[in-house]
C-alpha cells in the first residue's frame, strides 16, 4: 500500500478515452504535430464506440440526392427539440460527409450502393436515407479504422524516428483520477494503470476528454462499465461546468429477458428495415403515440406507412420511425397499461416483415445476438424490448468551434459533450458527433498549445499528494463499505428515481440518497492489492457516478417541463419558455454539492432559422420570439 | 522520474525475448503464464475425432496399399466396368480391353504396381488437400490433436521448409487429378455401353455416383476456388468468374464431407468391381 | 429456477496461482460472465476479469472454459448442466497478470507490424467508388472483435512460444488478406505474408475458426485463399525450379 512508485510523461495534448472522438481527436493533433498520448480506460480498440450499430449520419445525398447539409441541420434541430446549440448542429451536419468520406481514405469499408457510393440507410428522425453503415458493426468499423490509422501514422513515426511511439502512443488500461491545474490553466492528468497498480502523471498543457457518457449510474443501460461519466466529473472538478445533464437518452428498443442481458440494444435498423413494434394486443401501436409536432412528416395508417419502405417519395413514414424520446415513452406507457410482452417489454416483429434470408443480411449481429444470448431467432418470432438508458445529451459546455471547455486548456468531444443534440439525440448522430467534433478538439487543442508561446503551465508537486491520497483513500479503511453493493443501490435509485418518467418528489428522494451515496462512497473498503483491482476501480468510479448523478437530478428538478429526454409527470408539455434556458451544473470549489443555474440559450442564427417554416418554428417558440422574426417568408 | 524499472503497463509493447539455447518447457507452461499444469482441461471427448481419423485413413491406406499391388479383379469384360484405381490402365500388362487409352507402357514386372503413374497423382491430391492436411495433421502428427489439447512436439516449423513446403504445389494435383477424372467420367459412361450393346447395371450406377461424388471433391477444392476467381481483386470486372466462384465457394464449404464420402466411395466402387469381377458375388442388372 | 454451481477459477499471477473452488448461485438466462461478477461481488472482490460491453461485440472477456477459449460473456450457463463443474482460467498462449486477465500485448506488437492500408493514388476522399461484391470478402474480415481467441487457441504459438517472433497469428494474417484483398489497396503483400509474418507455419487445422465467436471463416476464406495467392508468387515450380538452378550456379 506504500508503494508511491510515479511514472511521468510529458506530452503536448493528453486525450483520455480512444472511444471514435478520442482517436479522431487524437489523429488530428498528431498531424499538426502534437505529441499526443492517448489514455484508455480498456485495451486500445475495445471502446464502448464499438457498440454503435445502426450507421453514421452524413448528408452526401448518395441514397437521395436531395439530401444536404441544411436539411440534416433541420432533422437535427428537430429531434432535439430546438435546444441544441445551432453552431454545433450546424458544423455538425457540414462536416460529417468530410469526415466519412476520409474514413474510406484510411481503409474502411462501408457497405456500396449499385454506383459504387457508400450506402445510405433510413434512421429514426432523418427525413432521407442518411446513415452510412456496415451491416449493424458501424461502430466497429469506426473504431477498428481509428484504430488502424493510428497503427499507420505510427508506421510513419518508425520510419522517421526510429520509435513507433515517438509522436503518439496509447496507454491502454490506464484509468485518469484527477486533472491538475496551474491557476486557471490545465497543466496535467494524474490516474493509475489498471494492470499494475502503479500511479502516472501526465504533464501536459491541453487535455481533451473523450470519455463517453455515463449510463452506468442506471440499472438498465445499454453502456458498459466504463461509462461511469469521468469526463463530466473530472471536468468539473476541473472548474468547468455540465450543460443540461437532465437530458438522458432511453433508447426504446434493448433487451429485456434474459435478466443478464437487460438493456443490451437492438439496433434502431430493425426498425429503419421494417420491423415494427406491437402489444401484447397485436396493435401497431406507435399510431396511437404521434405527437402534434410530428403529425405532417408520419404515416396515419399502416397502409401508408408499409408503402414507405418502398416508396418514401409518395409515401410519410411509419412512426416506428419516430424520434426515440416519442417511442421509448410510448414502449413505456404500454406497459404501465398492461399490454406489455410477458417480460415486461413490448414485442419488435421483423419475422413477418422480410424474409429470413434478408434480415441474415441486414441484420447479422442481431440475429447472432439473440439467438445466442436469449435463444431466440428472430427470423420467426418477435423480440421482446423496452427502454434502456443510452445516452446522456448534456455535457461539457464547450466552444461549438474549438470544443474548448471553460478551463483554459480543457477541451471536450463526443458523448461527454454536452449542447449538440439538444434535448434529444437521433440515431445516427452520434458517431457523427464523434468524428466532426473530435476533430474540432484535436484542432483547438493543437492551436491552444501552440498559442502558449512563454511558459507552459506546471503541475504543482503539493498537488501530486492529495490526488494520490484521493485515490489511494479506500485501502486506508479497516471497516468500510462494498462498493458493489453501494453501486447496486445507486443504479437502482436513478432508474426508480431518476429515470424515464420523473416526479419531483422522487428526485428529492434521489438527491437525498445521492447525499448519503456521496459520503458512503468515501468510506469504501477494498480488499486485496492494487494490481488489477476491480474493487478498487469501482470504487474510484463511484465518486464519479455520484457527482455526475446529483447533476443530472439536480438539473431534472430544476427543468419544469418535458422536452426530448426529460418527461415531468407533473409538466408533461413542452414550454417555449423553458427553450430558452440552459441548465449549467458546476461544482464550486470548497463545496461538496454541486449547484445548477439558469443560462439563455444561444440564439439561432437568422439564415439558420430561415431553414424552418413559421408553422412549424411557433411549436417550439415563445411568442415574443415569434414576433421578432424577420418579416415575410422565412424559408427562401 | 521514478527509478523502478517500467513495469508492464508503463513499458511499450515488446515481445518477451527467447534464450533459444534455454531448455524450452513445452507449450502452455511456457514461463510467464498461468501455471496450470494440464496438458488440457477440456472435458469433452476431444480426442474422438482424431481417433475416426486415424481409423478410417489407416483402412485406407491399408485397403488401397493392398489392392494396387493385385493385379487382377480391376477390369469386368462382360459389363465394361474399370475401377477408378485402375484408370486408365496404360501398360502391355493390363487385362485386354481394360486400356481404352492404348497402352504406351510395355509389360511391368510384378513388383511395380499396375497404376504406378496415376495413383501417386491420386494419392498426392488427396495428401496435399487443404482439408486432409488439417485432418493427418491433427491424428496422425498430433499437431494439434485437437483444439486447446497441448502437442507433443517441442518444436515446430509448419509447412515453412521441406518436404513440406511440396504442399504448395496442391493445383498441380488438382490439374492432373481433374484429368484422371475426366477419363473416369469416360469410364463410367463406358460402363453403360459393353460390347452387347446399352445395358444398366448397379455397377454403372456405382461408377456414375462414384464420378458425381469424385466431382464434388475436386470442384470443391480451395485451389480450384483459387483459380476460379479467389486470385481476383475485383470480382466486378469478371461477372462470370465471379459466377463461378460464388457456386464454388458453396461447394467448398461442403468440401470436408466430399472428401471423406468421396474416399469411401472410391472404395466401395472398386470392392464392388472386385467382387462382380472375382465372381463373388453377380451384378445387379436393371436393363440388359 | 436457481442453484449453486460449483465453479472452479484460476487465482493467481505470473509467480504462480491454482484453482480456487467456489460455490456460486446461478439464475435462469445467465452468462458465465453474470458469475463471475457475482463471484467479485460477493466472495472475491478483487478477482480480476477483462470485460466491456457484455454482448459479444467487444471482444475484451476471453478465457476458458472448461479448456476452451470463449468469451465469458456469450457462455451461457444453460449450455452445462446444475451437476457440472464450472472450470475458468485465463488464456494459456500469453503471460498472465492476474486471475483471469492476461498481458496480450503480442497482439499490438503484431498489428503494428502489417503495413497500413495503402490507399490509391491520386484518388480525393469522396471519390473512392467500389462494387459491393468487391468489398464483401473483406468485411467479413472486418467483422473481427479482436477477442484474440484465434492468437490463443493457435498451436504454432500456444505451443511453441519460439514461434511468437516470426508468426503474426491468424487475427493478423487476416488482416493481411483483408488488405491485399481491398479493392482499393494497392500494396502487393503475398510475399510479406510468408516471408515476414510466417504464413507457412500455419498447417490450416482450423483451430482459429472454430474458436471464433463472429464465425468468421478465417480459415476457408483468409488464411488459405493467402497460401494459395503465395503460391502464385512464390511456388510455381517452374519458377521456383529456375530460381533454384540460377542459385546453383551462384555458389
Amino acid at each position: 500500500m506504500t508503494d508511491l512508485t510515479m511514472h511521468r510523461h510529458e506530452y503536448d495534448v493528453v486525450v483520455i478515452g480512444a472511444g471514435g472522438a478520442g482517436l479522431r481527436a487524437a489523429i488530428e493533433a498528431r498531424e499538426l504535430g502534437m505529441r499526443t498520448a492517448i489514455i484508455s480506460k480498456s485495451l486500445f480498440g475495445k471502446a464502448h464506440t464499438v457498440m454503435a450499430e445502426g450507421g453514421i449520419a452524413a448528408s452526401m445525398g448518395n441514397a437521395n440526392p436531395r439530401d444536404n447539409w441544411q436539411v440534416h441541420f433541420r432533422d437535427t434541430m428537430r429531434g432535439g427539440k430546438f435546444l441544441n446549440n445551432p453552431r454545433m448542429a450546424e458544423l455538425h451536419a457540414k462536416e460529417a460527409p468530410d469526415r466519412v468520406w476520409e474514413l474510406e481514405t484510411y481503409g474502411a469499408l462501408f457497405d456500396r450502393t449499385k454506383e459504387g457510393k457508400i450506402s445510405q440507410r433510413n434512421f429514426g428522425g432523418h427525413e432521407y436515407p442518411r446513415l452510412a453503415h456496415v451491416g449493424d458493426r458501424t461502430g466497429l468499423e469506426l473504431i477498428r479504422t481509428l484504430q488502424q490509422k493510428i497503427v499507420s501514422m505510427q508506421q510513419e513515426d518508425q520510419r522517421d524516428h526510429g520509435d513507433y511511439e515517438a509522436m503518439i502512443r496509447v496507454f491502454a488500461e490506464c484509468a485518469i483520477t484527477d486533472l491538475l491545474l496551474d491557476g486557471p490553466r490545465i497543466a496535467g492528468a494524474f490516474g493509475y494503470f489498471r494492470e499494475t497498480g502503479d500511479f502516472v502523471l501526465f504533464e501536459a498543457p491541453a487535455v481533451v476528454l473523450a470519455t463517453g457518457g455515463i449510463g452506468k449510474s442506471f440499472k438498465v443501460t445499454s453502456n458498459s462499465w466504463e461509462y461511469t461519466g469521468d469526463g463530466h466529473a473530472l471536468a468539473m472538478r476541473a472548474g468547468a461546468s455540465l450543460l443540461n445533464m437532465e437530458f438522458v437518452q432511453f433508447h426504446p428498443t434493448g433487451m429485456v429477458w434474459p435478466p443478464s442481458v437487460k438493456g443490451i440494444l437492438v439496433t434502431e435498423s430493425v426498425r429503419g428495415d421494417g420491423g415494427v413494434l406491437r402489444n401484447s394486443e397485436g396493435k401497431r401501436f406507435m399510431f396511437d403515440y404521434i405527437p402534434d409536432v410530428f403529425k405532417k412528416q408520419y404515416a396515419e395508417t399502416e397502409d401508408e406507412g408499409d408503402r414507405w419502405y418502398t416508396d418514401p417519395e409518395n409515401n410519410k413514414r411509419p412512426p416506428e420511425l419516430l424520434p426515440r424520446d416519442e417511442v421509448a415513452r410510448a414502449i413505456n406507457s404500454e406497459v404501465k397499461a398492461d399490454r406489455g410482452s410477458p417480460h415486461g417489454g413490448v414485442f419488435l416483429d421483423v419475422s413477418t416483415r422480410l424474409p429470413a434470408e434478408e434480415i441474415k443480411r441486414r441484420l447479422p449481429s442481431m440475429w447472432h445476438q439473440f439467438k445466442e444470448l436469449a435463444d431466440v431467432d428472430i427470423t420467426k418470432e418477435p423480440m421482446e424490448v423496452g427502454p434502456t438508458c443510452h445516452y446522456v445529451m448534456g455535457g461539457v459546455e464547450v466552444d461549438p468551434d474549438t470544443a474548448a471547455a471553460s478551463v483554459p486548456g480543457l477541451f471536450a468531444a463526443g458523448e461527454v459533450a454536452g449542447g449538440m443534440h439538444g434535448s434529444n439525440r437521433l440515431g445516427g448522430n452520434s458517431l457523427s458527433d464523434l468524428l466532426v467534433f473530435g476533430r474540432r478538439a484535436g484542432l483547438g487543442a493543437a492551436q491552444y498549445v501552440d498559442s502558449l508561446s512563454r511558459q507552459r503551465p506546471a503541475v504543482r508537486e503539493s498537488d501530486l499528494d492529495d490526488v494520490m491520497g484521493f485515490a489511494l483513500q479506500p485501502f486506508e479503511t479497516d471497516v468500510g463499505e462494498n462498493p458493489y453493493e453501494i453501486h447496486q443501490e445507486l443504479q437502482q435509485a436513478m432508474q426508480d428515481l431518476v429515470g424515464i418518467i420523473r416526479r419531483p418528489e422522487e428526485i428529492e428522494d434521489a438527491l437525498a440518497r445521492l447525499e448519503k451515496f456521496r459520503e458512503r462512497a468515501t468510506k469504501v473498503k477494498v480488499e486485496g492489492r492494487r494490481q488489477f483491482n476491480p474493487g478498487w476501480h469501482l470504487a474510484l468510479d463511484l465518486r464519479n457516478m455520484v457527482i455526475v448523478s446529483e447533476c443530472v437530478a439536480k438539473s431534472a428538478l430544476e427543468r419544469q417541463e418535458s422536452r426530448g429526454g426529460h418527461t415531468r409527470d407533473d409538466y408533461p408539455a413542452m414550454d417555449a419558455v423553458w427553450r430558452q434556458v440552459n441548465l449549467i451544473c458546476s461544482h464550486p470549489a470548497g463545496s461538496v454539492e454541486v449547484e445548477v443555474k439558469q443560462q439563455p440559450v444561444p440564439a439561432i442564427r437568422v439564415d439558420l432559422i430561415a431553414l424552418f417554416d413559421r408553422g412549424e418554428l411557433a411549436k417550439y417558440l415563445t411568442d415574443e420570439e415569434m414576433a421578432g422574426l424577420p418579416e415575410g417568408d422565412l424559408t427562401t | 522520474m521514478s527509478s523502478t524499472p517500467p513495469l508492464r503497463g508503463d513499458s511499450a509493447p515488446t515481445l518477451p525475448s527467447v534464450d533459444a539455447s534455454a531448455p524450452q518447457r513445452a507449450g502452455t507452461d511456457f514461463p510467464g503464464r498461468a501455471r496450470i499444469g494440464e496438458r488440457t482441461l477440456r472435458t469433452d471427448r476431444w480426442w474422438l475425432q482424431p481417433l475416426v481419423t486415424v481409423t478410417v485413413l489407416g483402412i485406407f491406406i491399408l485397403y488401397t496399399g493392398v489392392r494396387i499391388f493385385m493385379r487382377d479383379y480391376y477390369w469386368v469384360e462382360e459389363y465394361s466396368y474399370l475401377t477408378p484405381l485402375f484408370s486408365p490402365c496404360l501398360s502391355d500388362s493390363c487385362a485386354p480391353g481394360s486400356s481404352h487409352l492404348g497402352t504406351p507402357l510395355p509389360e511391368l514386372p510384378f513388383f511395380i504396381p499396375l497404376p504406378f503413374l496415376i495413383f501417386p497423382i491420386l494419392a498426392g491430391f488427396r495428401a496435399t488437400c487443404y482439408y486432409y492436411r488439417k485432418a493427418y495433421y491433427r491424428s496422425f502428427w498430433l499437431s494439434p490433436p485437437a483444439c486447446a489439447v497441448a502437442e507433443p512436439h517441442t518444436r515446430y516449423s509448419g509447412e515453412t521448409r521441406f518436404p513440406l513446403l511440396v504442399q504448395n504445389a496442391h493445383r498441380y494435383f488438382f490439374f492432373a487429378a481433374s484429368l484422371l477424372l475426366l477419363i473416369n467420367t469416360y469410364d463410367a459412361i463406358l460402363a453403360f455401353f459393353p460390347d452387347t450393346g446399352f445395358g444398366i447395371g448397379l455397377g454403372s450406377l456405382i461408377l456414375v455416383a462414384n464420378v458425381a461424388l469424385l466431382w464434388g471433391y475436386s470442384l470443391s477444392c480451395h485451389s480450384c476456388r483459387h483459380i476460379t476467381g479467389g486470385r481476383l481483386k475485383h470480382f466486378s470486372k469478371h461477372p462470370l468468374r465471379y459466377k463461378a466462384w460464388t457456386i464454388i465457394s458453396k461447394l467448398n464449404a461442403r468440401h470436408m464431407q466430399f472428401a471423406w464420402i468421396s474416399l469411401v466411395s472410391v472404395m466401395v466402387t472398386d470392392l464392388y468391381i472386385l467382387a462382380v469381377s472375382a465372381g463373388w458375388i453377380s451384378d445387379l442388372r436393371i436393363v440388359g | 429456477m436457481s442453484y449453486a454451481a460449483h465453479f472452479r477459477v484460476w487465482r493467481g499471477d505470473a509467480g504462480g496461482g491454482e484453482l480456487q473452488d467456489f460455490s456460486v448461485e446461478v439464475n435462469e438466462g445467465e452468462v458465465v460472465l453474470d458469475i463471475i461478477h457475482r463471484l467479485q461481488a460477493t466472495q472475491a472482490g478483487d478477482l480480476a476479469v477483462r470485460w466491456n460491453c457484455k454482448a459479444g461485440k467487444c471482444g475484451s472477456c476471453s478465457a476458458e472454459i472448461n479448456g476452451r477459449p470463449r468469451l465469458l460473456c456469450m457462455t451461457r450457463m444453460s449450455t452445462f448442466t446444475e451437476a457440472d463443474t464450472i472450470t475458468v482460467t485465463p488464456l494459456r498462449a500469453f503471460p498472465v497478470i492476474r486471475d483471469l486477465v492476461t498481458d496480450v500485448s503480442f497482439n499490438y506488437v503484431k498489428a503494428r507490424e502489417i503495413p497500413a492500408f495503402a490507399p490509391p493514388k491520386g484518388v480525393a476522399a469522396g471519390d473512392y467508388r467500389m462494387e459491393q461484391i468487391d468489398v464483401e470478402r473483406s468485411q467479413e474480415f472486418r467483422k473481427c472483435i479482436e477477442c484474440f481467441l484465434c492468437q490463443n487457441v493457435c498451436h504454432v504459438v500456444r505451443d511453441h512460444e519460439d514461434n511468437k517472433d516470426s508468426f503474426a497469428g491468424p487475427r493478423y494474417l487476416m488482416r493481411i488478406a483483408e488488405l491485399d484483398m481491398h479493392p482499393l489497396d494497392e500494396m502487393d503483400r503475398t510475399k510479406q505474408a510468408q516471408d515476414e509474418h510466417g504464413l507457412g507455419y500455419c498447417n490450416i487445422t482450423k483451430c482459429c475458426t472454430e474458436v471464433c465467436p463472429e464465425h468468421i471463416k478465417i480459415t476457408d476464406n483468409a488464411l488459405i485463399p493467402m497460401k494459395e495467392r503465395v503460391v502464385d508468387r512464390k511456388f510455381d515450380p517452374l519458377v521456383w525450379l529456375g530460381s533454384r538452378i540460377r542459385r546453383r550456379e551462384n555458389v
